[in-house]
């Protein structure tokens, strides 16, 4: 399927997409600044940065309901902000401070929130598919209504574990939305050269399940495609899998010095910056102030410099945690 | 009491907890309509219907991701993987996920699910559907291992394992489905975590698991009548172990023999000798010796899986040879 052009969706309001472009330009922010800290030698360990690659994440936590339910990957950071999880306490988590959101325990690659859906960050490529199934079929014994939105990238598309949880959810036609990040690289190697097919969206065919591609740097697009799987999902249909076209601007990890990714395509991306194709849009075609962007972004700048604030005061943990919540105490 | 089968004792354990608790739910490879390869989910779909009783896919690593997600929202799902060999392409789910979980998010989460799986040869189905790899997953931290000897066992602790908040290997000899044993009519359970002295004896200290218990006391039986008592323990559960009954046990007998079905190499035997060479190598008056299937895989031939697995005279001779030291 071709990916869709520019969408212009009727009920889609100024303050809607405002929430959009605050959300975007936070998790841009954030991982800059995840950035500068790693560099000041704060950060504990590596951290896989969103940069680029905004829209998809927030294009389709908007388009969930508050009691739904996410899996994430490796590069997390933006499902994270996308569902509204505590800034501070995530930059706690980052730095390896007794604040975050895992007790200093998950670092980067695995923060959770249960209170906010958020079923956990993922180490492991594909290893969270599995998991957003099995979310869906407790769900189903709960009666509980919720969709299960599983991100993954197009490298955990050649993984056992993305074959197995899609059949298993079309069998049992559970609601999960899948939404492959298809960013076009792994580490070092290119989706071209390690995927057969050369789509991942076409493999929902074998599955029995609508498969999407979308723009994945256009928020709107993300979001309407997401709204529709969940509906479909909703409405007892079974599964979908969506794939978004993006890129990430920025190396596999911050460990990762050495680029071996054409100059000229990752400039080519960066031309199709999700962030300012919306701030075109709302200044332009919606006739938004510079200054009501501006505002926000100011806005912003405060949020990151109150939660690096906030980690940064944040003990470390207490050394006799490390032996803590192995199994629960019965 | 009543005189049941393991296989029968597991059944009526998950009907009870099913019946208990209705966000118990258990799936598996032909666990509905057939009722499990070993007859142990038998008549489950009927009662509790597809949505509590899923016929999966073969789809180990789905099965287990499924079963830790369903859990990660409160549901207490039970999985049944048909031999323990297959659990293998489910490891990722088990190791870096099952077991880590609550960990990696300072307890914020538990993942309460039980994995069912027979162990072990005797039936001649060779080396990929014969291995007892209890060893593997007792090493990794976060994951309970379980096993019974017993149908009286096998149902107290599997009705635990499912109330437990943690994940739970719990491993069913295959050779042991069709022993029977009396079972207590009304409800009961087992905890996770205590080991049980099946006989008590002064000269010597047996911990055997699993199939091997009641080779072990038929030993007893048989140098009792030549003035050695053997005491026999029974883990039950592999871990958390109850390390103090065994050395308790030691302290008194002053030698000890170690009867494990899985590999010798690195294996649960070695792991029982360490704990007891750290609680009382003082009070060790000979050399401990362990009885293991040997270090090979397990051929098909009845000759040959005779000769790898435990026999009652490799650990009579180990306990002769131990007690007269």
């Amino acid at each position: 399927m071709p990916i869709k052009g520019k969408t212009v969706l009727e009920d889609i309001s100024v303050e809607m997409q405002l929430g959009w472009y605050r959300q975007m330009y936070l998790i841009r922010a954030f991982e800059r600044e995840v950035y500068q800290l790693n560099t000041a030698g704060v950060v504990r360990g590596t951290a896989h940065l969103y940069i680029g690659m905004e829209a998809i994440a927030v294009g389709a936590c908007t388009a969930m309901r508050e009691d739904d339910l996410l899996t994430s990957t490796h590069r997390g950071h933006g499902h994270c902000i996308g569902r509204n999880l505590d800034l501070g306490r995530m930059m706690a988590e980052i730095l390896g401070r007794s604040d975050g959101t895992c007790g200093g325990k998950g670092g980067s690659m695995h923060i959770a929130d249960i209170s906010r859906g958020m079923l956990g960050a993922d180490g492991i490529v594909g290893g969270g598919i599995p998991i957003a199934v099995g979310a869906a079929l407790g769900g189903r014994l709960k009666n509980n209504g919720s969709v299960v939105f599983c991100f993954f990238g197009e490298g955990a598309s050649n993984q056992g574990s993305f074959h197995e949880a899609l059949n298993l959810a079309s069998v049992q036609k559970l609601p999960v939305v899948f939404i492959c990040e298809n960013n076009l690289w792994a580490l070092s190697a290119g989706f071209a050269d390690t995927t057969a097919g050369a789509s991942v969206a076409n493999r929902a065919k074998s599955y029995g399940i609508p498969g999407n591609n979308v723009d994945g740097n256009d928020v709107q697009a993300v979001f309407q495609v997401t709204r529709e799987a969940a509906a479909h999902a909703r409405q007892g249909l079974g599964p979908s899998l969506l794939e978004c076209a993006t890129y990430r601007w920025e190396g596999h990890s911050i460990f990762t010095k050495r680029e071996i990714r054409p100059e000229a395509e990752i400039q080519q991306w960066k031309e199709r910056d999700p962030i300012l194709r919306l701030r075109s849009e709302l200044l332009e075609t919606r006739g938004v102030p510079t200054g009501k962007l501006e505002q926000i972004e100011a806005a912003v700048g405060v949020e990151i410099a109150e939660a690096v604030r906030f980690a940064k005061a944040s003990p470390l943990p207490d050394p006799l945690k490390a032996t803590e919540h192995i199994y629960t105490q019965q | 009491m009543k005189t049941i089968s393991v296989a029968e004792a597991l059944n009526e354990a998950l009907k009870e907890e099913m019946r208990r608790n209705p966000l118990v739910f258990a799936l598996g490879e032909d666990i509905g309509r057939m009722g499990g390869l070993f007859g142990v989910t038998t008549g489950l779909a009927d009662e509790f219907g597809a949505h509590r009783v899923i016929d999966t896919p073969i789809s180990e690593a789905a099965i287990a991701g499924a079963g830790i997600g369903a859990a990660l929202v409160g549901t207490r799902p039970v999985m049944e993987f048909q031999f323990l060999d297959f659990i293998m392409i489910a490891m990722d789910q088990i190791v870096n996920h099952a077991a880590l979980y609550r960990y990696m998010t300072s307890g914020m989460v538990s993942v309460p699910v039980v994995m069912r799986a027979p162990i072990c040869g005797g039936i001649g189905i060779g080396a990929q559907h014969s291995k007892s790899l209890e060893a593997w997953f007792v090493h990794v931290p976060g994951i309970k291992v379980v096993m019974p000897s017993t149908a009286a066992d096998a149902k107290g602790l599997l009705k635990s394992a499912v109330r437990d908040d943690n994940p739970v290997l719990f491993l069913e000899h295959r050779l042991l489905y069709a022993q029977k044993g009396p079972v207590p009519d009304e409800e009961y359970l087992v905890p996770i975590g205590s080991a049980e002295i099946k006989r008590t004896g002064t000269d010597l200290t047996v911990v055997a698991t699993g199939r091997t218990v009641s080779m072990a006391l038929s030993v007893a039986e048989k140098l009792s009548a030549r003035g050695i008592e053997i005491e026999v323990i029974d883990p039950r559960t592999l871990k958390p172990l109850d390390r103090g009954t065994v050395s308790e046990s030691v302290r008194k007998t002053h030698r000890l023999v170690v009867v494990n079905e899985g590999w010798s190499t690195c294996g649960y035997a070695a792991e029982i000798m360490s704990v007891v060479i750290e609680d009382c190598f003082w009070d060790l008056d000979a050399p401990i010796k362990r009885v293991c299937n040997k270090d090979t895989p397990m051929p098909v031939a009845t000759t040959l899986e005779r000769t790898v697995m435990v026999s009652e005279e490799d650990i009579l001779s180990a306990c002769l040879e131990v007690a007269a030291t």
